[in-house]
């Protein structure tokens, strides 16, 4: 088993994930696909972590997850905050500097 | 491993088997979150993909990882995702037309591109030698490894991520914390605005659900006089969800008003 081919999965994954990002509107939706580029960096630094033989990567890959936490607590409660003063978690909506 | 190239089909190791299965089935996952259209169910998706990503976890030899992506992510972070989800409204599907002109052939375009050079980066990429594997580095066990850098290298790091969680924490707080305008409106100040408003078509409260003597269920609207549908008497949810029944069913005119058998 080669493990570069979790790295092209890495990559695979992180690009579906930048896609959503710029495709998909509704903010929850977005903010699972940057979840998922997380993960896919994530995935990336196990596979090196094992390539290198050393367990650096995976402390990286649990510091990651810790971020990711965070920024799921508190993008969520801006998404709640937005869609709480303008009844719509559309990223379009949320247009105000535009103008 | 001197050359990361794909090595499609020589392989016949356990783990290349969970790869070559799980592996396809992820990026379905993965590029369904993107296609479908509730958010529900892009949430589902990207549950699996989680749990996937868990299992290449730990046969990759980071059993703690995969366990602590399961218990925060699958566990955690989407039970978050799905109560804002309900908070927000199930109902929140996206429109999937495109609001900027041009921006989807763009964005495909530049993520094929993205994607192929990745790939092919990695393709051509070498490393000099093969990969050592992380199997010496777990013989003392994998999470006494992890803590063993944890609380030397990283401990720094370590620290300043507690802090970051509290920050965190705080700022979910402040941000969900929901400060009053105005007072609360008493039941006297109801009931006057609700005399003196404009028109007294709702004084005495909004119509009942129901068609009267045939079906008493919240979901069917009220007939009015004419026949038609009374739309105030359904809760806005109920037919914001769509789950509204046709009242003109339950019709005095089209029931079967013989009432032999009845007794």
């Amino acid at each position: 088993m080669n493990a570069a081919n979790y790295l092209y999965l890495s990559a695979l994954l992180f690009t579906i994930g930048a896609v959503g990002v710029v495709l998909r509107r509704n903010a929850i939706v977005v903010f699972m696909c940057v979840e998922l580029m997380l993960n896919a960096a994530n995935l990336s630094f196990v596979t090196f972590s094992r390539i290198n033989g050393d367990l650096n990567g995976q402390v990286v890959a649990f510091f990651t997850m810790v971020v990711a936490a965070c920024e799921v607590v508190v993008g969520l409660a801006i998404i709640v905050t937005i869609y709480r003063s303008r009844r719509s978690a559309s990223v379009d909506d949320a247009s105000l500097l535009k103008r | 491993m001197n050359e990361l190239a794909l090595q499609v089909g020589q392989t016949a190791s356990p783990e290349a088997m969970l790869f070559w299965i799980l592996a396809p089935l992820t990026l379905a996952a993965a590029l369904g979150m993107l296609l479908v259209k509730k958010a529900v169910h892009s949430a589902i998706l990207m549950a699996f993909v989680m749990v996937a990503l868990a299992v290449f976890y730990i046969a990759q030899g980071a059993p703690f990882l995969g366990i602590v992506q399961i218990v925060v992510y699958t566990g955690a972070v989407m039970m978050l995702f799905l109560f804002i989800l309900m908070l927000v409204g199930v109902d929140s599907s996206d429109s999937l037309t495109e609001t900027i002109r041009g921006l989807r052939p763009i964005a495909i375009t530049a993520a094929l591109g993205f994607g192929g050079l990745m790939v092919s980066l990695l393709g051509r990429a070498t490393l000099g030698r093969g990969a050592v594997g992380v199997e010496e580095a777990n013989a003392g066990g994998n999470v006494q490894g992890i803590a063993q850098l944890l609380f030397s290298t990283f401990v720094w790091p370590f620290e300043v991520v507690s802090a970051l969680l509290i920050t965190a924490a705080l700022g979910a707080m402040v941000l969900a914390h929901h400060q009053r305008i105005q007072e609360r409106p008493t039941q006297r100040q109801l009931s006057i605005s609700r005399f003196r408003g404009d028109s007294l078509a709702t004084a005495a409260g909004l119509p009942a659900p129901g068609v009267f003597a045939r079906h008493n269920a919240v979901d069917v609207p009220a007939l009015l006089p004419d026949g038609t549908a009374a739309a105030a008497s359904i809760n806005a949810s109920l037919k914001a969800r769509g789950d509204v029944l046709d009242s003109s069913r339950f019709e005095l005119g089209t029931v079967d008003t013989s009432i032999e058998e009845e007794k």
